[in-house]
């Protein structure tokens, strides 16, 4: 019978009309909440999601993944009185790993002997130019350069982040990235562990 | 089905004395031919040797050497590796080659791309116009000793970023700044774009006038601004009422030679690159790029990296495929229903990818011997979830929407796109090749990666009209799912990168053609080193690109809403296409 196949179509999508309000109504007498809500977010993105699918950004947002990465930043320990201690030692391997040449270095002299001093003087990540490949987090033998998760950063000037900007705690680091930063602090606990056994055995 | 060929033992040089000579620089492979033989052997190669299908053309400029150099990969379609042969010609203009479409109508477009970007004359091309550059455009940028407007140096990295790195703005840089001013005497209302003449006089002209009556044949273009072409393309096209009588593709407003920035980037820097060439399928175009550098520099790439290429690629091929048929709807004017359907199983299987890559679209995911890392916890599971539980049924639910349709089939059955034979004459690969009878898959005529580990069928139709297209892609969504169910079952566990993370690889000396069966047809990349850090030359060969080179023989004679459905099915990408 012609006009069978687009009924047998139609079908699909009146059950697709149907579920979500049945969804809906499911979720509201489960007494959960399925919107504004992490839980809800979660089971839009799961295997058995059904009904609405959308995620009405900004008010609710998407479970970033650890792994997710945006626009590199800096990390540093917060040392005993305050001061910054940057992990960086600007030995330049994320400006020459980049890809779009986005990274800009000046690396400390020290003023007495002229002699290089394992910090940046000055530091720049052209965001703009930046295309997250996460490269420079990748081979940065310091753990001192991550991708972030703060994928906001439209403004009306040009992004071009310096040292200020780029800088952040490595508890930052911690909050966004807990499996990986735990990883490294073991790796970096092993190795300083393994230097002092040298030393000792010397 | 990868049948034994006698390439092994095959001796281009004895069957053609005086005519053909090995390539015996280290690290290179293949036959070279002389110039004025070419078209007379590429003959015999096709009809004798059986190597009827002609994927990859392009040039290589040898400036140290004062060479220029065109190189040709053939493949037959029964299976088996790859057939390079070249022809060498000195550097001096003009650099002239002749053209092998007489044989391989398929080189046309791979031709002028030759012409455009390097400055070889292919004599007897039909056509022999620009084609990613501008009519017009001044010099030909893929040449050693051209520079373009951002030029800073050779080769990245670049010397003013460390260690006294000075930020600049990138426009600061360019001589056009931020490019918004015109000529003093510009006036957009009298200018006249350059090369359209060419490009209108390409087109067939009126011949007949039947029945007396004095009719007119229209030039309309449809592009680059236009919602059915995908993108930023255009084409030119001749009509006589609504039946289109000749047509041509404009292309390139996406360019960014692709090539030239890979040949400044380090080897392992183009690897994001990649991602920007069919950024559907970043993972396919990773995939095939570390397949060409993997064989460069011969390494052997662990167990369960290959595994997790694997899986990844074919998630790639589902979300895609998934995507086509819901556009194809908006092709035929049925709007965005399955389309949105689609993209919420795309959307679960991009999770995936940014779970395990950090990023849903440009992945940037695999490296030269592995991949960046081990897929994080519980990835697996929710891939075993999808292809076991969700993406079975959802292929199905489309299928129950859209294949028995009445009016969709009206629309699709009997509408040809193109049969086998002329399929193979114009280097088709992928879905419309297969879908018009030829079962030609790159995953088991030349099997790379573990693909020969895996029980699947290569999905195949007869007809080769639009409802061929669509099926077909239905068929390989299934059979991707079943190499995926068997792929997560079997992957076994081990490191998936051997050795410590080096940023700056070691590429040997020498030439390598790797290949991939993207979702879009053969996705190949020509790589060239000489030992250094970049590349010397780094070529993409784009299935969108070569696949649309028939173009015009599969629209002559259809209407304009059809090559608009037609167009949908050969599934053009402009990040590809353009580069």
């Amino acid at each position: 019978m012609y006009g069978k196949g687009i009924f047998k179509g139609l079908s699909v999508t009146l059950n697709r009309f149907w579920t979500t309000y049945t969804e809906d109504i499911r979720w509201l007498f489960s007494g959960k909440k399925r919107y504004f809500n992490e839980d809800g977010v979660k089971a839009r993105a799961g295997k058995d999601t059904k009904g609405i699918f959308t995620v009405q950004y900004p008010e609710e947002r998407l479970i970033i993944p650890e792994e997710f990465r945006y626009v590199p930043f800096l990390v540093y320990d917060e040392g005993a009185d305050g001061r910054k201690e940057v992990r960086c030692t600007s030995c330049g391997i994320c400006s020459k790993v980049c890809p779009p040449q986005c990274i800009w270095i000046v690396r400390t002299n020290d003023p007495n002997t002229g002699r290089p001093v394992p910090q940046p003087a000055e530091f720049y990540i052209d965001a703009d130019i930046c295309m997250n490949c996460g490269f420079c987090a990748e081979y940065c033998p310091f753990d001192a350069i991550k991708m972030d998760h703060d994928f906001e950063i439209a403004s009306y000037d040009r992004n071009v982040f310096n040292l200020d900007k780029l800088l952040k705690p490595a508890a930052y680091y911690e909050s966004i990235r807990p499996l990986n930063a735990a990883r490294e602090n073991e790796a970096r606990k092993a190795k300083e562990a393994a230097k002092a056994a040298k030393a000792e055995a010397a | 089905m990868a049948t034994p060929t006698p390439t092994a033992t095959l001796d281009l040089a004895a069957c053609f004395p005086g005519a053909v000579s090995a390539d015996a620089r280290p690290g290179y492979k293949g036959w070279i031919i002389e110039k004025d033989k070419l078209v007379e052997v590429a003959t015999a190669i096709r009809d004798e040797l059986g190597y009827d299908h002609l994927t990859a053309v392009t040039g290589v400029d040898y400036l140290p050497e004062g060479k220029m150099e065109v190189v040709y990969n053939a493949f037959k379609t029964t299976g088996g590796p790859v057939l390079t042969f070249k022809v060498q010609v000195p550097r001096i203009d003009p650099v002239e080659v002749p053209s092998v479409t007489s044989v391989w109508p398929g080189a046309e477009f791979q031709e002028r791309e030759a012409w455009d970007l390097m400055g070889i004359k292919f004599t007897n091309h039909p056509d022999l116009r620009r084609i990613l550059m501008w009519e017009g455009f001044e010099g030909h940028p893929l040449r050693k000793d051209w520079k373009e407007a951002f030029y800073e140096e050779d080769a990245k990295p670049f010397k003013s970023r460390w260690p006294e790195g000075r930020h600049v703005m990138a426009e600061e840089r360019s001589p056009f700044k931020d490019n918004i001013t015109f000529p003093k005497d510009f006036d957009p209302e009298k200018w006249v774009p350059e090369g359209e003449e060419a490009l209108y006089g390409a087109l067939a002209k009126y011949q007949t006038e039947e029945d007396g009556l004095k009719t007119d044949h229209i030039v309309i273009n449809m592009g680059p601004q236009h919602p059915s072409t995908h993108g930023v393309f255009r084409v030119a096209l001749t009509v006589d009422g609504e039946t289109i009588v000749s047509l041509k593709p404009v292309m390139g407003y996406l360019h960014r030679n692709h090539d030239k920035i890979g040949e400044r980037n380090t080897f392992l820097q183009n690897m994001p690159f990649t991602d920007r060439l069919d950024y559907f399928n970043s993972m396919s175009n990773n995939f095939g790029y570390a397949v060409a550098v993997e064989k460069l520099m011969n390494i052997q790439v662990s167990e369960r990296a290959e595994y997790i290429r694997v899986i990844m690629a074919e998630l790639s091929r589902i979300q895609n495929h998934l995507v086509f048929i819901g556009m194809l709807g908006n092709d035929l004017g049925m709007m965005y229903t399955p389309a949105l359907y689609a993209f919420e199983e795309r959307e679960l299987v991009l999770d995936i990818f940014e779970a395990a890559s950090g990023s849903r679209m440009m992945c940037n995911y695999f490296r030269f011997g592995g991949v960046v890392r081990d897929l994080p916890e519980g990835v697996l599971q929710k891939i075993n979830d999808l292809v076991f539980e969700r993406l079975p049924g959802k292929v199905d639910e489309l299928d129950r929407m859209l294949t028995e349709n009445e009016v969709f089939i009206s629309r699709m059955k009997g509408v040809k796109v193109i049969d086998a034979e002329n399929a193979i004459r114009y280097s088709i690969t992928g879905p419309v090749l297969r879908a018009a009878g030829v079962p030609y898959d790159i995953r088991r005529a030349d099997p790379y990666s573990v693909y020969d580990r895996f029980d699947f069928d290569v999905a195949v139709r007869q007809n080769g009209d639009l409802m061929d297209n669509y099926l077909i892609r239905l068929d390989e969504v299934r059979q991707s799912l079943r190499i995926l169910q068997q792929a997560v079952k079997q992957i076994p566990a081990g490191p998936v990168m051997p050795g410590k993370p080096q940023y700056q690889v070691r590429v040997p000396a020498g030439e390598s053609y790797g290949r991939v069966e993207s979702p879009k047809g053969e996705l190949g990349y020509y790589v060239v080193s000489n030992g250094k850090p970049n590349p010397w030359r780094y070529h993409v060969r784009p299935p969108s690109f070569v696949n649309i080179t028939a173009l015009e023989q599969m629209c002559i004679g259809v209407k304009i809403a059809d090559f608009i459905a037609i167009l949908g099915v050969i599934d053009i990408v402009l990040g590809e296409l353009d580069r």
